[in-house]
């Protein structure tokens, strides 16, 4: 990626429609995600907490993908992997760390969900599970919601794919091309369902089963954030204009193992992963933002120090945050009632 | 008041909650246009449009995961599962999904979501237009279980369905659809869910079941009623959460229960009545707790003398009632 220059000496990033604000802003959301990342990996070597899944190497389509979006509208359904996404619509680094402690104020689930299991209605996250891919057709019946109040939103739901091969994939993808319903429907394909590779996932590309669904299907380098941008904002504006959804394919690369419980070295090589660390985009997106003269190996140093300072801080306060009451266990099964049923 | 059939009051309950409320809308397969196969859904389509009597392609999780995502963000979906046989796709959803939704996030998000389900057998629909899925459902918390056995009930609970905060499977029985005919006001009412209803008071024996067979014992309670036994019995009409105090009520009017279902027997609704009153009232019994339900095979067969084997009807019923109260 270089700061291809038109004519008119635009710079690729306002050529997609972003401010030099936003284009930094974007490469900060981006380190604070994976920050974050690399804090939930070393704390649980640490035996700090129990669980941690990483989405080191996808924040570039993440955090692109949230910024092409209405963040103060549109409905997520995002994945377990999505910290670049979430944090770009709403969540801090506290709440993902008062997640990863299982403790009372984890806005997502009060400390009853594993980490990375995101949901707020305050930012529009909706709760989600692990059995995968169940979100989809979520996002098609929030995305007919919209339709049938006329609202000028759309849904955009993420999964990884290996969930393509879901039945709830095929499902909420036909639904929603029938009745023509604003969701954008993203796959972030990075090559590994835990250990399967994509060769023994799919015998196609996963963009194309749009086809079948009639509606577009695009393919985009999920490493550079600018296209994922372009690629999501146009579409948005689809299905705003009431053409319906839209399959995203971003391909990027798993660096990091499945989760802390996986040893991926038993099945793909070291230097494998060393070639895709290279091709890592964020390095890449920072690079860019140097050459175009919006940011610098200064500026860059202060805000490592900075988002260290403020994950130090969210650990401790996340670490020190009381716990769930053990009574706690049996609330909020059903609506509480006036007369005090629950 | 009009005496209208079962399925009527389905329809009924569906056309005046979509009136009442523009955010309640129907959706499956075949419900729009054609008026669903029962033809529950019938006149939906022509008074509200295909907008809100939504013909689905034939996939049941989706019907089930779109109309959770939209009660998710407020509307009120009634989704239909053309029979529950076909239900089982969509259980995941179900489980996994609608009935934790509200749990997982501490009570941040919520599913208001109807799913419709016809249940039993009895009309030569083989194994897989038959079945009874309650105890599939059954056992998982967050989920709500009504089951009506008249038309009054079919209405007001399905209303009452609509309105609730929570997720609610609503089994109605399709041997009950034309078959079982009643009284049903035309003025807007709701039966709450969780209550359990006594359909007839008795000293002798109690009888605790939902749905079709209720039938036949309230027939057979009236012919031992001549022969001098008195029935106690008890229409559950909620399944999940159970009502265990009415429960332990009508169990200790009489000191004998037997428990009724067309779902098979082992791990069904009624292992879980026998054993609150195990647990609560095993000294007060003056029989073993007995159950008649349908035989643990896979499912109903459709051949008439196979069929009829494996449903209950009156007399089946009443020679267990008999045998209780002689007991």
């Amino acid at each position: 990626m270089t700061p291809e220059t038109s004519v008119r000496q635009q710079t690729k990033h306002e050529q997609v429609g972003l401010t030099d604000a936003q284009a930094v802003e974007m490469y900060k959301m981006m380190l604070l995600a994976r920050k974050f990342d690399e804090r939930g990996i070393l704390l649980q070597r640490s035996g700090k907490i129990t669980f941690h899944i990483s989405g080191i190497g996808q924040e570039t389509a993440q955090v692109a993908s949230a910024f092409a979006l209405d963040r103060e509208r549109d409905y997520y359904l995002p994945y377990y992997r999505d910290y670049g996404f979430v944090l770009s619509v709403g969540l801090t680094v506290k709440d993902l760390l008062l997640a990863s402690f299982a403790k009372a104020e984890d806005i997502s689930s009060g400390g009853r969900q594993m980490p990375a299991h995101f949901g707020a209605k305050r930012h529009r996250i909706v709760t989600s599970s692990s059995p995968v891919t169940t979100q989809v057709p979520h996002a098609v019946g929030i995305a007919l919601a919209a339709k049938m109040r006329k609202q000028d939103i759309v849904s955009f739901v993420t999964f990884g794919e290996g969930s393509s091969n879901q039945g709830d994939f095929h499902e909420g993808c036909n639904f929603a091309g029938v009745h023509k319903l604003p969701v954008i429907i993203m796959c972030e394909n990075n090559q590994y369902a835990i250990s399967v590779p994509f060769s023994k996932q799919s015998a196609g590309q996963i963009s194309d089963r749009a086809i079948g669904y009639g509606f577009p299907g695009v393919q985009v380098d999920g490493t550079d954030p600018l296209e994922v941008y372009r690629v999501v904002k146009e579409a948005r504006a689809r299905a705003v204009r009431g053409e319906g959804p839209t399959l995203i394919e971003a391909m990027m690369y798993r660096i990091a193992p499945h989760s802390t419980s996986d040893n991926d070295l038993a099945y793909r090589s070291k230097e494998e992963v060393d070639l895709h660390r290279e091709r890592d985009g964020l390095p890449r997106y920072r690079q860019y933002l140097i050459e175009c003269g919006l940011w610098s190996e200064e500026q860059d140093a202060a805000l490592v120090k900075e988002l260290q300072a403020h994950i130090n801080e969210a650990t401790k306060y996340a670490e020190e945050a009381p716990y769930p009451q053990p009574e706690d266990t049996y609330t909020h099964v059903y609506a509480q009632s006036e007369e005090g049923r629950s | 008041m009009a005496v209208i059939e079962y399925i009527d009051a389905i329809r009924l309950a569906m056309k005046e909650e979509m009136e009442r409320d523009e955010e309640v809308f129907v959706l499956g397969e075949d419900v729009g246009l054609k008026g669903g196969v029962f033809t529950t859904t019938k006149g939906l389509y022509e008074q509200f449009g295909e907008q809100r009597a939504i013909d689905t392609p034939l996939a049941e999780s989706a019907i089930a995961g779109v109309a959770i995502g939209a009660a998710m963000v407020g509307m009120k979906p009634i989704a239909e599962m053309q029979y529950s046989d076909f239900m089982f796709p969509a259980a995941n959803q179900i489980i996994s999904e609608a009935a934790k939704i509200r749990y997982r996030s501490n009570n941040d998000w919520s599913c208001p979501v109807v799913i419709r389900a016809p249940i039993g057998g009895g009309i030569f629909g083989g194994l897989y237009h038959s079945q009874c899925p309650e105890s599939v459902f059954f056992g998982t918390p967050g989920l709500k279980i009504v089951a009506p056995f008249t038309a009054y009930d079919a209405k007001g609970l399905l209303k009452a369905a609509v309105r609730d905060p929570d997720p609610v499977i609503f089994f109605e029985h399709k041997k009950c659809y034309r078959m079982i005919s009643g009284e049903v006001p035309e003025t807007d009412y709701v039966v709450p869910i969780g209550k359990a209803n006594v359909l007839r008071e008795g000293t002798d024996i109690t009888v605790i079941g939902y749905s079709l067979p209720l039938h036949f014992a309230l027939e057979a309670a009236e012919e031992l009623a001549k022969e001098g036994i008195s029935a106690h019995i008890l229409d559950l009409r909620t399944i999940q959460p159970l009502d265990r105090e009415s429960i332990l009520e009508a169990v200790a009017k009489t000191g004998k229960v037997l428990i009724i279902h067309e779902d098979n027997k082992t791990g069904g609704v009624g292992a879980e009545v026998a054993a609150i009153i195990a647990e609560e009232l095993l000294f007060e019994l003056d029989a073993p707790i007995m159950r008649l339900c349908g035989p643990d095979v896979p499912a109903m067969p459709i051949s008439p003398p196979l069929e009829r084997t494996f449903m209950l009807n009156k007399d089946k019923v009443k020679a267990a009632m008999h045998q209780l109260a002689i007991f």
